[in-house]
């Protein structure tokens, strides 16, 4: 077939392209992730029985919106790598901020301590659960959003499925935090941090296996 | 060989992107000539890269232009169509040459910023690779539709009469097809 022959066969009766397809796919990806991994989450573990009362706690919060805000990011980045020779733009820079500013807080929070109580604060009760059960939520969402990634067309694979782990193990971590317990600002630190990047190396390791087209 | 230089990379820049929109909504007219003006862009480009392997680069172009074909629903109106070319075309580039030395790592030759529109050239070699016999191999529910639609032209209405289907499966036949081709290509079949 002659490249002229190709070019008539790609242009007779096109169809419309549908816009915004790169948003379109990433919230079907995320809306139906989010819903398998809230429907194990609810029925194997079970939202925290005093949610109502640790919703007046700023920890709380913090614990919900820390993840929150990086499953934000990630997703801005795993949009931007979706679309050929967009680069990451400013999304390294708001990644390292964000783990940078809980990191922060938590050493605060740690020099103020009594020396006896810090390992406590780092440890918690259920340090072990939180890096096990954040990887075991995310991977309905890793399924989901490198399905997502799959239809579009990344570049940089390795990148693009790191970016996709991301945004599926925060976004798992956010699912987890109406469940945990813990309060203190170093367990957050410690062990959402490396809950959330254990699927983003998952994905960054399978994205070249996966992505490629 | 005619190789035209165009006075500024902005004009083919701004006048492709003006034809690419067009094309993505519904124009066939402005879409066959982007993909025209972009295959003689391409194998501008890869001549000068693929000195060493002239024989490739028709082959090439075919497969980015079906690649810029399938996944032209990435393009983002707000983005430099050069940019977005220059990712597809550089990512099939590599591909087709680890392809050929069966490396995983390879040295990247390409990352320089080398405008991917800045040339412009005619004269199409003749492809090694014929995509009418990859084409022929597709299961027939994807190669019969592609057939209706995209070389009788007839309308995803009648192709829907001929197969017995429904209007959006023939729709996404034709897609699925077309992405089936490009897997093909990259099997190395």
């Amino acid at each position: 077939m002659k490249t002229d022959e190709l070019v008539t066969l790609l242009t007779n009766r096109p169809d419309p392209v549908k816009t915004h397809a790169v948003g379109r796919r990433f919230a079907i990806a995320l809306g139906s992730g989010m819903f398998a991994a809230t429907t194990a989450m609810v029925l194997l573990l079970g939202v925290r029985p005093d949610i109502a009362d640790a919703m007046h706690l700023p920890m709380c919060w913090m614990k919900v919106g820390f993840p929150a805000l990086v499953a934000t990011v990630a997703l801005f980045a795993a949009a931007r790598l979706a679309r050929p020779g967009m680069g990451l733009g400013h999304t390294p820079e708001a990644l390292t901020a964000l783990v940078a500013a809980v990191w922060i807080l938590a050493i605060t929070v740690l020099l103020k301590a009594v020396p006896a109580e810090r390992k406590e604060l780092i440890f918690g009760d259920t340090w072990l659960w939180c890096v096990l059960i954040i990887p075991l939520l995310s991977i309905p969402l890793l399924a989901a959003a490198m399905w997502a990634m799959k239809g579009l067309a990344p570049t940089r694979l390795s990148l693009a499925g790191g970016a996709a782990g991301l945004l599926a193990g925060s976004t798992s971590a956010t699912i987890y935090a109406l469940h945990c317990p813990e309060t203190g600002a170093p367990f957050l630190a410690t062990w959402y941090v490396l809950g959330m990047f254990i699927p983003a190396a998952v994905g960054a390791l399978i994205g070249p296996r996966v992505l490629h087209w | 060989m005619s190789i035209r230089r165009f006075s500024g990379n902005r004009l083919s820049e701004d006048r492709l992107r003006d034809l690419l929109l067009r094309g993505m909504a519904g124009d066939s007219g402005a879409y066959h000539d982007f993909l025209k003006q972009l295959s003689a862009h391409l194998r501008a480009f890869l001549r000068r890269r693929l000195t060493q392997l002239p024989d490739e680069v028709e082959d090439l172009v075919q497969e980015i232009l079906l690649a810029v074909h399938n996944q032209r629903h990435t393009y983002n109106a707000k983005q430099p169509l050069t940019a977005w070319v220059h990712a597809i075309a550089r990512y099939k580039l590599i591909d087709m040459l680890r392809r050929r030395t069966g490396h995983e790592a390879l040295n990247d030759p390409f990352d320089d910023e080398i405008d991917v529109l800045a040339a412009s050239d005619t004269e199409a070699m003749e492809a090694k690779r014929d995509l009418a016999k990859l084409l022929a191999q597709l299961p027939d529910r994807q190669r019969l539709r592609i057939q209706y639609v995209k070389l009788d032209g007839l309308s995803v209405v009648e192709a829907a009469r001929m197969t017995g289907m429904t209007e959006s499966a023939v729709k996404v036949g034709v897609h699925r097809g077309l992405k089936a081709l490009a897997a093909k290509i990259r099997g190395g079949t």
